[in-house]
C-alpha cells in the first residue's frame, strides 16, 4: 500500500531541525512521489484539469458581476433583461441565451459551480470523516461496534437514495445545507463504512500496531496516529465518488422539484421543463444542453480523478 | 449450504422489520396528517376532524399506532390510497410489481453482460486507444443526468427517428380488445425469457466447450438455438399473444436502453480492474506458457475469477441502480413501483408511499438474498456458518 500522506514517528527530541520541519518534508516528499504515480494516468490527469477548468469558471462568477455584467439583468436568480423576449437565443448580450423568464443562462451556470463545489466537497468530506470514524473504529474494536455499524451499513446500503429523498423532499422542502447534510451522513454510515473497515482491519493486525500497544499507546493514539493516515488514502479516493454521487442525487432532485434550492444545474433544466420548453426539444437547446453537459462533466471529472487516485493506492493497477 | 441460506434469510427477515419500522417513522416525522387534508375544507369543522382523528386511531400513542401498522403490514393491509380513493394500495402495488420486475431484471442482466464482455476486452488491451475510449464514454454515462439522458433517448428514437413509441408500457388502442390483462402477458413472457435463457446456456454448455469447438457442433448449436426460440414464438403465437408480447417488447426497449446505459460502466470499470489483477497470477502465465489461444486464457482463466468482485459489487449496486429505475420509470410513464412512488410522495398520499417505498425496500432486500447465495455458489472460499454438510 503506497500512501498519500507518510507521517513516520522520529521518537527522538534531540535533532537538529525542529520535529514538525521534518514532517513537512516527510509529507512534500510523498505528495511528489504520488504525483508522479497520479501523473502517468491519463483519466486522472483528464479529470484534474476538467476540474480546474471548472474551478476557474466558478471563480469568474464574482468578477462578472462585479465588473462587468449589470446585476439587474445578470443575476441568477431575479435578473431580467426587458430588451428581448425570452427565452432568447444565444446572442452577444447573452452568450448561452436566457431561460423563460429572462435570465442569463451563462450568469446561472457561472453562479451555480461554486455551489455545486460546495455542495460536493461539503457532503464529501462528512461522509469521509464519518466513514474513517467508524470504519476503523469497528475494525479496532471489534465486538458490539463492529456488527452494530455494519448493521446499520446493510440497512443503508438496501434504501434507494433518490426515491427515500423524494419522499423526504416532498414533505420537507430541503434547502441547500440540510441537503448537503442528509447526503453526507447517508453515504457516511453506508457502504464506504464497509470498504474503510476493510482496510483498517488489515492496518491492525500488522506488527507496527503491537509495538505502539508495548510502548504505552492508548486506543486513541492508536487509531489517529497509526491507523488512520494508513487508511486515508483509500478514504481519499472514496471522497471523490462520494462528490460524484452528492451531486447526480442534487441535480436529480432539483430536476423533480422537490428541492428548496434557488439555483442550480438541475434546477435551470426543471425551470425549462417546468415551462414546457424540453418537448421542442431541438428548437430550444440551449434550455438544457449546457446545464446538463456541465452536471455530467463534472461528476465525470471527479470521477475520473477517483480513477487516477485509485493507481496510486492500489499498486497492482499500475503500468506493468 | 442449507443452514447458511436459513441463517442469511432469519437476517432478511430481521432487516425487512428494521426497513419497514424507519419507514413507519419517517412517515409519522413527517409534518401533518390525513386531517390536515381537509383543513381548507369549511364544510368539516374542527369537531368533525377530532372525531376522524379518532376513528382513524391517530389519538392513540403513537407506539400503539405503531404495532396496529407493522400488524396490519404483515397482513397486506396497507390502507386505501388518498389519490385513487377507495383503491387498496396493496391491489395497486400488486399491479405495478411485475412490470418494474421485469424492467429491472432485464436492464440489470443485460448491463452486467455488457459490462463483463467490455470490461475483460478492454482490460486484455490495457493502454491501447479502445481501454482509453472504452474508460472516458463508460465514465460519461456513468455519471450522466439520467433525466436528461432519458429524454435524449426518446427524442431521437421515438421523436425523430419514430421508431419506437414515446412512452407508456402498451398501446391502448391495441389492448382495450385483449383477451388478457397485461400482467398475464408479462408472466408468460418472462417464464418464455427463461426458458430461452436456459436452454441456450445448456446448449452452448454441452456443445460448445472443448478448446476449439468443430464446425459440426457449432452449427447443431446454432439450429438448436434456433429451433428453442421459434417453438417458444410458436406456443405464443398459438395462444394468440405474440401481437401483445411485441407490444410490449416495443415500449420496453427505450428504457431498459436507458438504464443499461446507465449501468453498464459501474461494471465495466470494475471487471477492468478485477481483470488487471488477475492477468498477473502465475496460472494465467502458465496458461500462456502451455500454448493455449489467448480468447481461451482470457475468458476461461483470467475473467472466470476476476468475476467474484464484479459480483459483489453488483449486490451493493443494487440499490443505486433501483434509484436510477425510478428516475427512468418516471421519464417514460412506465406505470412501475417507482412511478407509483414518485406520483404519490408528490400529491402527499402517504398510504401509498408508505407503500411504495416499503415495497422497494422488499423487492431489493429480496434481490440482494439471491445475489448472496449465487455469490456463496460461486466462490467456494466462502465459508458456511455449518461446515459439516457442505
Amino acid at each position: 500500500m503506497n500512501e498519500l500522506v507518510p507521517t513516520h514517528e522520529t521518537g527522538s527530541a534531540s535533532l537538529a531541525e525542529p520535529l514538525w520541519k521534518i514532517r513537512w518534508k516527510l509529507i512534500r516528499r510523498g505528495i511528489a512521489q504520488n504525483w508522479e504515480i497520479f501523473k502517468e494516468s491519463r483519466i486522472g490527469m483528464l479529470g484534474i484539469i476538467l476540474i480546474i477548468a471548472f474551478g476557474i469558471f466558478g471563480a469568474m462568477w464574482p468578477i462578472m458581476i462585479n465588473t462587468v455584467w449589470d446585476p439587474m439583468v445578470y443575476d441568477p436568480v431575479v435578473g431580467f433583461d426587458p430588451m428581448t423576449m425570452h427565452p432568447s437565443p444565444p446572442s452577444a448580450t447573452h452568450l448561452f441565451g436566457t431561460d423563460p423568464i429572462g435570465r442569463d443562462i451563462l450568469a446561472q451556470l457561472m453562479y451555480s459551480t461554486g455551489r455545486e463545489f460546495l455542495l460536493g466537497v461539503l457532503s464529501a468530506v462528512i461522509t469521509v470523516v464519518i466513514g474513517t470514524a467508524v470504519g476503523t473504529a469497528a475494525a479496532y474494536y471489534g465486538g458490539f461496534i463492529d456488527t452494530f455499524f455494519m448493521r446499520i451499513a446493510d440497512i443503508i446500503l438496501l434504501f434507494p437514495f433518490i426515491p427515500l429523498l423524494v419522499v423526504i423532499g416532498s414533505m420537507v422542502r430541503l434547502s441547500f445545507l440540510p441537503f448537503a447534510v442528509i447526503m453526507g451522513v447517508l453515504g457516511g454510515f453506508g457502504g464506504i463504512t464497509i470498504i474503510l473497515k476493510a482496510q483498517a482491519l488489515s492496518v491492525s493486525v500488522r506488527p507496527y500496531i503491537d509495538a505502539a500497544r508495548i510502548a504505552g499507546g492508548s486506543d486513541f493514539h492508536i487509531i489517529v496516529s497509526h491507523i488512520i493516515p494508513n487508511v486515508l488514502p483509500l478514504s481519499f479516493l472514496y471522497m471523490m465518488f462520494s462528490v460524484t454521487s452528492a451531486i447526480l442525487s442534487e441535480a436529480t432532485l432539483s430536476f423533480f422539484g422537490v428541492l428548496n434550492i434557488d439555483m442550480s444545474w438541475g434546477m435551470m433544466i426543471h425551470t425549462a421543463d417546468v415551462a414546457g420548453y424540453l418537448f421542442d426539444f431541438a428548437k430550444y437547446w440551449w434550455l438544457w444542453a449546457p446545464a446538463g453537459l456541465a452536471i455530467t462533466l463534472f461528476c465525470a471529472a471527479f470521477y475520473m480523478v477517483g480513477r487516477g487516485l485509485d493507481e496510486v493506492v492500489n499498486p497492482r493497477l499500475r503500468k506493468r | 449450504m442449507r443452514r447458511y441460506v436459513f441463517g442469511r434469510l432469519g437476517q432478511v427477515i430481521l432487516t425487512l422489520l428494521i426497513y419497514v419500522t424507519l419507514v413507519y417513522f419517517l412517515m409519522q416525522a413527517m409534518p401533518g396528517d390525513i386531517t390536515m387534508m381537509y383543513l381548507s375544507n369549511p364544510k368539516i369543522p374542527q369537531a368533525a376532524r377530532e372525531e376522524l382523528r379518532k376513528q382513524l386511531g391517530l389519538d392513540q400513542s403513537l407506539f400503539m399506532q405503531y404495532f396496529s401498522y407493522m400488524k396490519n403490514f404483515f397482513r397486506g393491509e396497507l390502507g386505501v390510497s388518498f389519490s385513487q380513493y377507495p383503491k387498496p394500495v396493496w391491489d395497486i402495488l400488486m399491479e405495478k410489481l411485475p412490470r418494474t420486475f421485469v424492467l429491472f431484471l432485464t436492464a440489470n442482466v443485460l448491463s452486467f453482460y455488457i459490462g463483463f464482455v467490455l470490461g475483460k476486452v478492454i482490460a486484455w488491451r490495457r493502454g491501447r486507444a479502445i481501454d482509453y475510449a472504452a474508460t472516458v464514454v463508460g465514465i460519461t454515462f456513468w455519471t450522466a443526468f439520467y433525466p436528461l439522458l432519458a429524454l435524449v433517448v426518446i427524442w431521437l428514437f421515438a421523436y425523430n427517428l419514430k421508431w419506437l413509441p414515446l412512452n407508456q408500457f402498451i398501446d391502448p388502442r391495441l389492448w382495450s380488445t385483449a383477451p388478457f390483462t397485461a400482467n398475464q402477458v408479462f408472466g408468460n413472457m418472462v417464464s418464455g425469457a427463461a426458458i430461452v435463457a436456459i436452454g441456450i446456456f445448456l446448449i452452448s454448455y454441452y456443445l460448445l466447450r472443448g478448446l476449439k469447438p468443430s464446425r459440426r457442433s457449432r452449427v447443431y448449436a446454432w439450429s438448436l438455438a434456433a429451433a428453442l426460440v421459434a417453438a417458444v414464438l410458436v406456443i405464443a403465437a398459438r395462444k394468440g399473444m405474440l401481437i401483445y408480447i411485441w407490444d410490449i417488447t416495443r415500449h420496453m426497449i427505450l428504457p431498459v436502453l436507458t438504464l443499461t446505459l446507465i449501468n453498464f460502466a459501474g461494471t465495466m470499470l470494475l471487471m477492468r480492474d478485477s481483470m488487471l489483477e488477475t492477468v498477473q497470477e502465475d496460472y494465467v502465465l502458465a496458461a500462456r506458457a502451455k500454448g493455449l489461444p489467448d480468447h481461451v486464457v482470457r475468458d476461461r482463466y483470467a475473467a472466470r475469477t476476476a468475476l467474484l468482485p464484479t459480483v459483489t459489487s453488483l449486490v451493493l449496486s443494487l440499490a443505486s441502480s433501483m434509484s436510477g429505475g425510478m428516475v427512468t420509470e418516471t421519464m417514460f410513464s412506465w406505470p412501475g413501483l417507482g412511478q407509483t412512488l414518485f406520483t404519490a410522495a408528490l400529491s402527499n398520499d402517504y398510504p401509498l408511499a408508505t407503500g411504495a417505498l416499503a415495497f422497494t425496500g422488499i423487492f431489493l432486500l429480496i434481490a440482494h438474498f439471491i445475489a448472496d447465495i449465487l455469490y456463496a455458489v460461486l466462490d467456494p472460499r466462502i465459508t458456511y456458518t455449518g461446515q459439516s454438510d457442505v
